[in-house]
């Protein structure tokens, strides 16, 4: 019964069945070809005007063609189209032709030939450049063979002189494309015909039609892109480009421009007003800065983006790109920037400006100013004042890149960064704290700066709160009194934004990580100790104290002397916030204080090591159990699962593996118990208490390892078939305790096969890891496999019981990298006492926030689920713009979940938590295919696998206090 | 006026015989006569309305509109005025401000009445950007974005193919409200700009922003009043939406208020006419309109005494009169307060006063003030620096450059850089000056489709970066001009046609037969002129092309073989240089 089951199996699904299904239809489509293309004939024919010819083809259009019928429509098309005298028809054919060509699997070389020749005839310009286009798809269709491409760039050169603007851009653009590329090849064929492309395509940079130019530049970048090298000679009449009428034309020419710079940096090129001589790159870094200031917002976005990757160019120009020369009255006057550098270095801080303070001072030489620079002069300056903030995100992205590159720059452009903070529109002040961040290894803070980057603390936005906060996570600040100004604004941001807590406190602890020495003076202070009278104890759970001895704590880790300084409760709150929160107050050396120091941490050596070696030691104790028996396994289990939740609860970085490997032994000591033998010895009527225990065993693993597949990031294939055998164990034991239960042979006729259908897929899925399962579950089953199949339910089950038992335990190896996704609800907080009112039959919107961590795709996987007192629950799917990603591995929803309900007598509690969707086949298990393929493997498996998708609750629930109110009539 | 000056900005612009009269300003610094331009430069008897085309207003400051309602109905004028819609809709409620300053409060007669002002703004045609205004049938006005203020704008002159821009007043870095300058490269003949900051090139405003912000900030955190004297209009706006900004990313509480009366009319104005301010405002308009302040609150007087923080929007600018003064009487002495002085001070205002750093003032009555509060400067100008200026040059490539509204010796340095950079002629003319400027008029000419196809057919292909030549007949009728066919043209004139042919004789020494020097002639010019046909008649000619070649003995010397050349004008070019060819001789005989 099974063997038939499994070839019927393999009938519907298997390839070996399609390609005969392939075979079948293609035998078909022999017999229909004639009638389609003569269908499409006896249409063309019957056709009496050319709007009647053109209404059928639109319609042929729309359904696709055969690969095998191609040609013959094609022809059929051509002997149409030598008869059509409509333009517009021959029009749509030439497209036509086109559409049928990119036809996978169809060699348009065939056609190529008459395509050329309809060229020949053609008067229409329009249908011209139709057939062009033709031609270049057919061209792009094959790629290796070279006299194809030769042939048809002589014909679009031959097409150059035309007078329409359209069929010139496409010649172009075909010679773009298919122009020859590698010099040696075919050195005879070039040399006569088509001479030289670069030659070709230049000489239209001075075409008359702006659209014909901007397609010869587009055509030569294009070139470029397919390898090959441009000609040095090609740069000058590409600056001349630059001051063309169109804007297409400039900024096609300065994205030419880059790339010439690129190719040839080192080269000279003269100055042209003068005799001395520049690089290449340096020259068309002053160009492509001058556009910063063009006309069209278009060429200025691309101008300023890609002077970011220009980073061969010397330092000396690229400072000139932040330089304006002030100057009032023709007296020199210096910037803002250097005024508030002076007073800094002055020692003086903070003086409100006088009338007059900025008044000029030494007059200039009027001579020597020079208004508008052939250089790089401020292309910056302009460029972040622009009027488009598409300009000035572009202008903050290459200011970052080309930061990143040189420190010193990176001093310079400080200010300026620090003035878009203000910017008016959040996207560009956002950039530019990232930017900041970027560069923030190369750079110190002055205090006056920090001044300014503080101030935007008070922003209202959560985001460019927290990229704030990232940002001073890793700055360098100068001096004490920057640290403490920090802390200041800080503390004053978590009284106005509760929220921020964490976000501060993590931001803290990195500042005082970084600047112990800087912290160590300000000790005291913060701390408000006095050397005679004793202070009042703080309270522990003010947030604001805590942040304190966050920075404290971390300054302390590499400044032994700091201890020193602290007071007793001090240390007893170090104790307590060690304890609460680990992740950010690191163990310390305290001298003298038994309290801390022998508990947790006796050095500051590195962790990882030991506890590696504790995870490794208690696993390979567990699994050379063998030898136990069965109480001694359990309790080995038992004992190990404990330790190793606590070792993740210790060390954040093995909490993944740990968390992993118990959740593995859990599912093991379940089956274990579930299967003790003098269990099922009893007697019938006593089964139900075995059964209910046995089938929740099996409910549970199924659950487990649903949630070791889903929601741990790095999990390899290895582990994959080791969950899905341990499902397919859960899956049998299920299957044992149904058969037990339930009377009459029918039902488990279905649950049988269903079974081995499954042993069969994963067989199918994970051969490949076969070899290493010997003595398992599955390794026994298949081999009992002939025997299966034929035999009756009731002895199936009584194998499996067997093998069950017998079966060994599977080493479950461990990947490199395992993290648990994990998610975090900030808001709502749950602890609000007043209920949210609402109407009822209306919705309420209520905010919600959550961090999610180690989540793949979490756009299509995160959804948040609303419990309500009845029972009812809600899955809602966020948008996938609510999901932030502020770092790798980690996400943040911010969504709105609308809630509605009946009126209620008086408020309850709703829970809101948030799930993780999986489905079976999406992570196929064991090929982890790659999302291109995803539709086809779609096809290729069984539909009975498809099935399985469930959700995971992996957030702690929330619950909200709402009240919907009966409508007031 | 505005020659080498600021303020009454008025030039009038001769083009192509068109009249044209940009701006129509007052000047702030008199009180007579010449407060207003001289209108009796432009024509001295007959009406201004058969002298000028058209006056354009380019914004709605009064030393560019302020003599208007004086100049089309006390002089008299009733031919359109052009100004943007904005700047109709603002400019009646600033002249009627300024009407009533002059009148009532200083009791002046013979002014304009408010019926002159609204029978003025009758005359207005209003304009949208980029739309080209068809003044008659030659001249054709067009606005540009300009900046500076609410409905400012650049405009384009042109008749025929002469062109001028004038600017008016322009910035060409955006600020809080409004955008900044731009023009495409109409390549005028002629860009008159103004010169305000010739010799300025200013920092960035973020700096002067951020200061300002920070200023308010702090005192407004001390529990301080800030006090911000402004002028209605322009600044006042661009401030207003600074610190609603700010209040609304800060999350700040502290009330806001401006008094009431003219800026609240305004702000309504700005309210209307979104799509003239910049980008952010445009793009989130849809959400909410940024000058539906949230924060900021119409002032009443018994505010003042409020105790706790706010900041005041009040007018006048200058601290000279009015609320602004009563405000700062009431706050000078607290030490927690701040003033902000946003714009310039003339001298002896109390404004200027407390800028140069006076601490007792003594106001009417004898009374000394101690003025304790802070007193904060801030440059917020809308004008165009020298940088903005030559980029506004190098967008527009003009030809000639005229420098107005400005000072002469500042002028004189920018001209000099203009030359020096562009190396375009520049201009600075000082009031009541005329400067000529020669352009190179291009004259259009009709040309009928047939010939141009004909014409272009032959030869390469036609580029239109190089001129071509081309035969046809230029037709002058009518005060039009046409180039026509010779055919067509005989057949509309209605003559008939005349064959001109040149005829030529050429002597050749040569004994042998006729039709024997006939084969040489025509195997050495078949040898000689590849290109052509050359045929050997039956009836013993030769033709070129057109052109006959017959060979006769000398009837004196039949040693001599006279060639007679004959050829039409049209190929006079091949005719001529065929007999020189001919004239050279043959080449020693071949047998």
């Amino acid at each position: 019964m099974a063997a038939h089951l499994k070839k019927r199996v393999y009938e519907e699904f298997t390839k070996v069945v399609q390609q005969q299904h392939e075979d079948l239809s293609s035998k078909k489509l022999r017999l229909t070809k004639p009638s389609k293309s003569a269908a499409l004939h006896v249409d063309l024919c019957k056709a009496t005007s050319p709007a009647d010819a053109l209404q059928y083809l639109l319609q042929f259009a729309r359904k696709p063609v055969e690969v095998e019928s191609v040609e013959g429509v094609v022809r059929i098309l051509l002997e149409h189209y030598y008869k059509e005298n409509d333009a517009s028809v021959r029009l749509k054919i030439a497209s036509l032709l086109g559409l049928l060509s990119k036809t996978a699997g169809f060699s348009p070389d065939c056609i190529m030939d008459d395509a050329i020749n309809t060229l020949q005839n053609e008067k229409s310009h329009q249908v011209l450049a139709q057939l062009l286009d033709t031609l270049l798809v057919i061209g792009t269709k094959l790629p290796e063979n070279p006299s194809v491409r030769m042939r048809l760039v002589e014909v679009a050169c031959k097409h150059l002189t035309d007078s329409s603007h359209g069929v010139r851009n496409k010649c172009l653009q075909l010679i773009g494309c298919l122009g020859p590329v590698e010099k040696g090849a075919a050195k005879e064929a070039e040399s006569q015909a088509a001479k030289d492309v670069q030659k070709i395509i230049g000489d239209h940079f001075h075409d008359q039609d702006p659209r014909v130019r901007t397609a010869a530049i587009k055509a030569m970048l294009q070139l470029h892109e397919r390898g090959l090298k441009l000609q040095q000679a090609i740069y000058s009449r590409a600056c001349k480009l630059l001051a063309d009428d169109y804007e297409q034309v400039r900024s096609a020419a300065v994205q030419l421009i880059w790339v010439l710079s690129q190719l040839y940096p080192e080269s000279i090129v003269p100055i042209p007003s003068s005799n001395e001589e520049i690089r290449l790159v340096d020259d068309a870094f002053g160009k492509i800065c001058h556009m910063v200031s063009d006309g069209s917002w278009v060429v200025r976005v691309q101008a300023a983006k890609l002077l970011g990757s220009m980073q061969q160019v010397s330092s000396h120009f690229l400072e000139q790109t932040l330089d304006k020369k002030l100057m009032s009255d023709l007296r020199r006057k210096r910037t803002a920037h250097e005024r508030a550098k002076e007073l800094y270095s002055s020692g003086e801080f903070s003086s409100g400006r006088k009338w007059g303070d900025d008044a000029p001072k030494e007059e200039i030489d009027t001579g020597a100013v020079n208004l508008i620079e052939s250089g790089a002069c401020g292309a910056f300056v302009h460029g972040l004042e622009d009027e488009m903030y598409e300009v000035r995100i572009a202008a903050v992205e290459a200011l970052c890149m080309l930061a990143q590159s040189s420190p010193s720059f990176a001093e310079k452009c400080l200010d300026f960064l620090v003035d878009m903070f203000n910017d008016e529109i959040e996207e560009v002040r956002l950039q530019s704290i990232h930017t900041m961040r970027k560069i923030s290894n190369n750079i110190t803070l002055r205090e006056d700066q920090l001044d300014t980057v503080l101030a935007v603390l008070e922003d209202s936005s959560r985001d460019i709160r927290e990229a704030l906060h990232e940002l001073l996570c890793c700055t360098n600040v100068s001096t004490k009194e920057g640290i403490h100004l920090a802390l200041v604004e800080l503390l004053k941001n978590l009284t106005k934004y509760p929220t921020d807590r964490e976000s501060i406190w993590k931001c803290l602890k990195f500042l005082g990580s970084r600047h112990p020495t800087l912290v160590l003076p300000l000790v005291p202070e913060l701390l408000s100790t006095h050397p005679f009278f004793d202070t009042p104890e703080p309270d522990m759970d003010d947030p604001a104290y805590i942040a304190v001895l966050v920075l404290i704590f971390n300054a302390a880790k590499s400044c032994p002397t700091m201890p020193a300084l602290f007071s007793d409760h001090t240390f007893r709150h170090y104790a307590y916030l060690r304890d609460s929160l680990s992740h950010l107050v690191p163990p310390l050396r305290l001298p003298g204080r038994k309290l801390v120091s022998s508990a947790v941490s006796p050095s500051i050596t590195p962790h990882e090591d030991p506890s590696q070696q504790f995870l490794q030691q208690s696993l390979e104790r567990v699994y050379n159990f063998q030898h136990l028996d069965p109480q001694g396994i359990q309790e080995l289990l038992e004992f190990t699962i404990r330790d190793l939740q606590r070792l993740g609860e210790l060390q954040s970085e093995l909490a993944g593996m740990a968390d992993f490997t118990a959740t593995y032994l859990q599912c093991q000591l379940l089956l274990i118990k579930a299967l003790q033998e003098k269990l099922w010895n009893v007697a019938a009527p006593l089964y139900l208490k075995q059964n209910a225990l046995a089938s929740a065993a099996a409910k549970q693993i199924l659950e487990e390892t649903y949630k070791m597949e889903f929601m741990y990031s790095g999990v390899e294939s290895r582990q994959v078939v080791i969950i899905h055998h341990m499902r397919l164990q859960a899956k049998a034991l299920q299957l044992i305790v149904t058969a037990r239960t339930t009377r009459g042979v029918e039902p488990l006729f279905g649950m049988c096969e269903k079974f081995l259908q499954e042993v069969d897929s994963f067989q199918r899925c994970f051969i490949s890891e076969l070899p290493h399962m010997q003595g398992s579950f599955v390794d026994k089953l298949l081999d009992l496999m002939p025997r299966l199949v034929t035999s009756k339910p009731s002895e199936v089950v009584k194998i499996l019981q067997t093998t069950l038992r017998q079966s060994t335990f599977l080493h479950l190896p461990l990947p490199e990298q395992l993290h648990r996704a994990t998610a975090n609800i900030i808001e709502p907080t749950g602890e609000s006492d007043n209920p949210l009112r609402f109407t009822s039959g209306l919705v309420v919107a209520l905010d919600v926030d959550a961090t999610l961590e180690h989540v793949q795709d979490p756009q299509g996987t995160v959804k948040v689920q609303v419990l309500y007192p009845d029972g009812q629950a809600q899955v809602i799917h966020p948008k996938p713009a609510d999901f932030r990603n502020p770092g790798p591995g980690r996400h943040r929803l911010i969504t709105q979940v609308y809630l509605s309900h009946t009126a209620w007598t008086e408020p309850c509690q709703i829970e809101v938590r948030l799930l993780l969707a999986y489905n079976s086949n999406r992570s196929k298990a064991s090929t982890r295919l790659p999302k291109s393929t995803w539709s086809e493997s779609l096809e290729a498996l069984p539909p009975s696998e498809n099935g399985i998708e469930g959700t995971i609750p992996f957030s702690k629930p929330v619950k909200v206090y709402i009240m919907p109110k009966p409508a007031r009539r | 006026g505005a020659g080498q000056d600021v303020g009454r900005s008025c030039i009038l612009v001769s083009i192509a015989g068109k009249n044209v009269m940009l701006d129509c300003g007052m000047h702030m610094g008199y009180n007579d006569d010449r407060r207003f331009p001289d209108f009796s430069y432009i024509t001295q008897n007959g009406r201004l309305t058969d002298f000028l085309d058209c006056v354009i207003i380019s914004h709605f400051h009064l030393d560019h509109c302020g003599a208007l309602p004086y100049f089309s109905e006390m002089v008299g004028y009733d031919g359109p005025i052009y100004m943007t819609h904005p700047t109709k809709a603002i400019c009646p409620i600033l002249l009627e401000d300024y009407r009533k300053i002059t009148v009532d409060k200083k009791g002046e007669t013979n002014f304009f009445t408010s019926q002159m002002i609204k029978d003025c703004m009758k005359k207005v045609v209003a304009v949208h950007l980029h739309q080209t205004v068809q003044v008659d049938e030659e001249l054709e006005i067009k606005a540009y974005y300009a900046g500076h203020v609410l409905g400012a704008a650049m405009f384009q002159i042109k008749v025929g193919c002469e062109s001028v821009v004038y600017t008016g007043d322009y910035n060409m870095t955006p600020d809080r409200h409004l955008g900044a300058a731009w023009i495409d490269k109409c390549r005028p003949d002629l860009l008159i700009s103004e010169s305000t900051y010739a010799t300025t090139i200013r920092d960035s405003k973020r700096c002067r922003e951020r200061d300002f912000l920070k200023k308010v900030h702090e005192t407004v955190e001390r529990g301080g009043k800030v006090l911000i004297p402004v002028f209605a209009l322009g600044r006042a706006q661009e401030l207003c939406i600074l610190l609603e900004t700010f209040w609304e990313r800060m999350n700040l509480k502290a009330p806001i208020y401006f008094s009431t009366g003219l800026t609240e009319k305004a702000n309504h104005y700005y309210k209307l006419f979104i799509t003239w301010t910049n980008q952010k405002i445009r793009k989130t308009f849809v959400q909410r309109n940024m000058f539906e302040f949230k924060h900021i609150k119409a002032f009443d007087r018994a505010f003042a005494d409020n105790p706790g923080p706010m900041v005041v929007f009040a007018t006048p600018g200058m601290l000279h009169a009015g609320q602004s003064l009563q405000i700062f009487r009431k706050w000078a002495g607290n030490e927690k307060n701040m003033v902000i002085m946003p714009g310039y001070c003339v001298q002896g205002t109390v404004g200027h006063k407390i800028l140069s750093g006076q601490r007792k003032l003594e106001m009417e009555g004898r009374q000394m003030l101690e003025v304790k509060m802070q007193v904060e400067y801030m440059s917020f100008s809308a004008h165009a620096d020298a940088k903005g200026i030559m980029q506004l040059i190098r967008q527009a490539e003009p030809r000639n450059v005229l420098l107005v509204h400005g000072e002469a010796k500042k002028m004189e340095f920018l001209k000099q850089k203009i030359e020096q950079e562009f190396h375009v002629s520049c201009f600075m003319p000082a009031n009541g000056e005329t400067t000529t400027i020669l352009t190179n008029p291009c004259i259009p000419v009709d040309i009928s489709l047939g010939l141009l196809k004909r014409e272009t057919a032959i030869g390469p292909l036609p580029d239109a970066k190089k001129p071509k030549l081309m035969h046809g007949t230029l037709l002058m009728k009518d005060n039009s001009f046409r180039l026509v066919s010779p055919e067509q043209a005989l057949k509309e004139l209605g003559l008939a046609e005349h064959q001109l042919r040149f005829t030529c004789r050429v002597h050749i020494q040569d004994p042998r037969k006729e039709h024997e020097t006939v084969l040489r002639v025509y195997n050495h010019l078949k040898g000689i002129l590849k290109d052509y046909s050359v045929q050997h008649l039956p009836d013993g000619s030769i033709t070129v092309e057109s052109i006959l070649i017959q060979a006769t003995a000398h009837s004196e010397d039949q040693g001599t073989k006279v060639l007679l050349v004959s050829w039409t004008y049209q190929d006079e070019e091949l005719g001529s240089y065929l007999t020189s060819l001919l004239k050279k001789g043959l080449p020693q005989s071949t047998p």
